[in-house]
C-alpha cells in the first residue's frame, strides 16, 4: 500500500518535473535522425559499388546496436539522476521528514521508489525502443531474430543501474549518486570493449578485465545480451567470430548469468533497503 | 447432577466476574502517555547531542520544550518520531514501541526544516499525507484543515510557488490531517509573521481543548509561557530543568520599601523568605506552597514593630527569566 503510493508519487514526480517531455523529445530527434540515416543505406554508393540489400541489412544490424546503445545510454542516464535525488535529496532538502515520520516502513518507501523507477526507465526503454524498431523495420526492412528478449534484456539493464543509483542514494549526496552510477555504467561498458580485444588478441589477461566487470555491475553483460538478439546473426560470420567490433556480441547470454544479474539486483536492493533503514534523516 | 452444573454456572459466573473485573481494571487505568521517553542518548561523531534525556507527555497535555540553540531538542524530537536513531535509550508513542511505525498512526509532525514535494499542489500534499496515514478522511475535512491555516483559497496551487510562511501553514495543515491524538510542532512559527503567531497559538489551544496532546519546540519563550502546561528545559544535551509552569515559575517574590527597619523586624522579613535588599528596598521570596497570607501576615508583624511601610510589589518571574537563569546556573535547577 504504502509502496504503491510512493511508487505513483514517483511516476508523478516524473511527470511533473518533465522529465518524460524532455525525454520524449529526445527519443523524437533520435528516431527521426536514425530513420533519416536509415533511408540513406539502401542504394549506397561505397568504393565496392552499390550496397546489396544483404550488405545494407548488415548494415543495419549493426547501426541499429549503435543507435540502441545511444538509447539504453539515455535511458542509464535519465534514470540514474531520476534514482540519484530520490532519496539523497530529498533527506537534504528536509521532505523525507514529514514522509518518513508517517507509520510507514522505509523498507516500503524504498519499494516504492524503485517500482516507480522500474515502471518508468522499463517503460521508457520499451517504448524508444520499439520505435526504433519500426524505424529500421520501416527504412530498410531488418526486424531483429528476437525483439522482445532484446527489449527485455535493455530494461533488465536499466533496472540494474538504477538500482545501483538508489542504493549510492541512500548512501551519498544526490549529485554524487547519479554521477558515480553513470560513470560506473561507463566504464564497465568500456571494460567489456578492453575484453572483447584482449580476447580478439588472445590475451586472457585482457579479455578477464571484461568478465570480472561484467560480474560486478550487469549492465554491460545484459547489454551484450541484448545486442545479441538485435543483430542479424549472419553478421557475425562475415565480421569474424573474434573480432572485438563493440557493436556486435557473439553470443546470447546465458541463464546463469541472467540469474546472477536477478540475485545482483536483489542484493542491491537489500543493502539500499538496510541502509536507508539505518539512517538517520 | 443439578448440583454439578450449578456448581459449573457458578465457575463460570465467578470468571466472567473476575474478567469483568480485570476489564473494569484496566478500563480504569490511565491511558499510556502520548510520549514516554527513557535515557535517549546520541552521538554525532565525538560530538554528543542528546545525553540521558527522559520525559513524558501525558494525553491532552501541552509540553514545551526549551533550550538555545545545539541544545538537542531537534534530535529529540527526531529520535522520538523514528527519524534519527537512538544510541540508546527507549521510546514509548500513545503506548507503542517506536520501532513499531504503527506507533506513529496518530501521530502529526511539523519539523523544523519544512519542505513539500513543489510539483504537487496543496491539495495533493494533503492526500498524499492521509493515504500514508491509512486515515479515511473526506475532502471536505482536508478543505476545512487548509482552511484552518489559512490557505482555502491556495488548496489547487503547487507547493513550488508558496513562500516560506505558506509552506510552514501547509505543514502545520499536514500535522494536523490525519486526525492525531498527538501533534509534534518543532519551532511552528519560525516563518510566520505575527498574525500567523496568533493564529498557531490559538490552534495550540484548540488541539489542547479537544485533548489532543502537543510537543512544542519553539524559540519564542511568550508563547511556551501561553500555551505550555508543562515546559522541559534542554540545555548541552541534558534535561536542565521539568516542571509545570506553577513549579518552574512558582517561586514568587514581593518587593518592600520599607523605612525605620530594626534587627527584630529583618529577623520577621527573614522568616517569611529568603531576603536581598538594595538600599531601603527589600526582596523577599516567596515559599511554593504560599496560600496567599503570607504577604499580609508580613506587613502586619511588620508595622506591629514599628516599621514604616511605603510601598508592597508583588513580582512575578517570567519564563524568560527562569529560562536564562537556568542556563546560566544562577539557580539550582528545581
Amino acid at each position: 500500500m504504502t509502496a504503491l503510493t510512493v511508487a505513483g508519487l514517483t511516476l508523478r514526480e516524473a511527470s511533473r518535473r518533465r522529465v518524460v517531455w524532455a525525454l520524449l523529445a529526445l527519443t523524437v530527434v533520435l528516431l527521426a535522425l536514425s530513420g533519416w540515416g536509415f533511408t540513406k543505406l539502401v542504394g549506397l554508393d561505397t568504393d565496392l559499388g552499390t550496397m546489396t540489400s544483404g550488405e545494407a541489412r548488415l548494415v543495419a544490424s549493426l547501426m541499429l546496436n549503435l543507435i540502441m546503445f545511444g538509447m539504453s545510454l539515455i535511458a542509464a542516464i535519465g534514470t540514474a539522476f531520476l534514482a540519484g535525488p530520490t532519496l539523497a535529496g530529498e533527506v537534504e532538502s528536509g521532505q523525507a521528514l514529514a514522509l518518513l515520520a508517517r507509520p510507514v516502513r522505509r523498507s516500503s518507501v524504498v519499494l516504492g521508489k524503485w517500482l516507480g523507477l522500474v515502471t518508468f526507465g522499463c517503460g521508457y526503454v520499451v517504448m524508444a525502443g520499439l520505435a526504433q524498431l519500426l524505424v529500421v523495420r520501416v527504412a530498410v526492412g531488418y526486424w531483429p531474430p528476437a525483439p522482445a528478449s532484446g527489449l527485455a534484456l535493455l530494461a533488465g539493464e536499466t533496472i540494474v543501474l538504477l538500482t545501483l543509483a538508489l542504493l549510492l542514494s541512500s548512501v551519498v549526496s544526490p549529485m554524487a549518486s547519479g554521477i558515480v552510477a553513470v560513470g560506473l555504467f561507463g566504464a564497465t561498458w568500456v571494460a567489456g570493449v578492453v575484453g572483447g580485444i584482449g580476447g580478439s588478441l588472445g590475451n586472457e589477461g585482457v579479455e578477464r578485465v571484461g568478465t570480472v566487470s561484467r560480474i560486478l555491475l550487469p549492465t554491460d553483460g545484459l547489454w551484450r545480451g541484448a545486442m545479441n538478439a538485435f543483430q542479424d546473426p549472419s553478421a557475425l560470420v562475415q565480421m569474424g567470430p573474434r573480432g572485438g567490433f563493440p557493436f556486435l556480441s557473439e553470443a546470447a547470454l546465458a541463464p546463469a548469468y541472467l540469474a546472477w544479474a536477478v540475485a545482483w539486483v536483489a542484493v542491491v536492493w537489500g543493502l539500499t533497503a538496510l541502509s536507508f533503514q539505518r539512517r538517520d534523516v | 447432577m443439578v448440583s454439578a452444573d450449578a456448581a459449573s454456572v457458578r465457575d463460570m459466573t465467578a470468571e466472567t466476574a473476575a474478567a469483568a473485573t480485570a476489564a473494569d481494571a484496566l478500563a480504569g487505568l490511565p491511558p499510556s502517555p502520548a510520549v514516554w521517553c527513557s535515557g535517549l542518548h546520541k552521538r554525532y561523531g565525538r560530538q554528543t547531542a542528546v545525553d540521558d534525556v527522559s520525559f513524558a507527555v501525558a494525553r491532552g497535555e501541552v509540553l514545551g520544550l526549551l533550550g538555545p540553540n545545539g541544545a538537542g531538542k531537534t534530535s529529540v524530537i527526531k529520535m522520538l518520531l523514528g527519524l534519527v536513531r537512538p544510541d540508546a535509550g527507549e521510546v514509548l508513542l500513545l503506548g507503542r514501541r517506536s520501532a513499531d511505525p504503527q506507533s506513529r498512526s496518530a501521530v502529526g509532525y511539523l519539523p523544523e526544516l519544512f519542505r513539500y514535494q513543489p510539483w504537487l499542489t496543496a491539495a495533493e500534499v494533503l492526500a498524499l499525507h492521509v493515504r500514508l496515514s491509512r486515515v479515511e478522511v473526506s475532502d471536505q475535512e482536508r478543505r476545512e484543515c487548509l482552511a484552518l491555516v489559512g490557505l482555502a483559497d491556495r488548496r489547487n496551487d503547487r507547493v513550488g510557488g508558496f513562500s516560506k510562511g505558506m509552506q510552514q501553514r501547509l505543514g502545520l495543515a499536514v500535522a494536523l490531517v490525519a486526525r492525531p491524538e498527538l501533534v509534534v510542532l518543532d519551532e511552528p512559527t519560525s516563518a510566520l509573521d505575527p498574525l500567523g503567531r496568533v493564529d498557531v497559538r490559538d490552534l495550540v489551544l484548540s488541539l489542547k481543548s479537544r485533548g489532543v496532546a502537543v510537543l512544542l519546540n519553539s524559540h519564542l519563550i511568550g508563547e511556551v509561557e501561553r500555551v505550555c502546561d508543562r515546559v522541559v528545559i534542554l540545555d548541552k544535551g541534558r534535561v536542565a530543568a521539568s516542571g509545570t509552569l506553577a513549579e518552574l515559575l512558582g517561586q514568587r517574590e514581593v518587593r518592600l520599601r520599607l523605612g525605620g527597619l530594626d534587627g527584630r523586624a529583618e529577623a520577621r522579613l527573614r522568616a517569611a523568605g529568603s531576603l536581598t535588599r538594595s538600599s531601603d528596598w527589600f526582596t523577599v521570596a516567596l515559599p511554593a506552597d504560599d496560600d496567599g497570607v503570607t504577604v499580609p501576615d508580613l506587613v502586619h508583624d511588620l508595622v506591629g514593630l514599628g516599621v514604616r511601610v511605603h510601598a508592597v510589589e508583588p513580582v512575578r518571574i517570567s519564563l524568560e527569566e527562569r529560562l536564562l537563569g537556568i542556563l546560566r546556573h544562577e539557580e539550582s535547577a528545581p
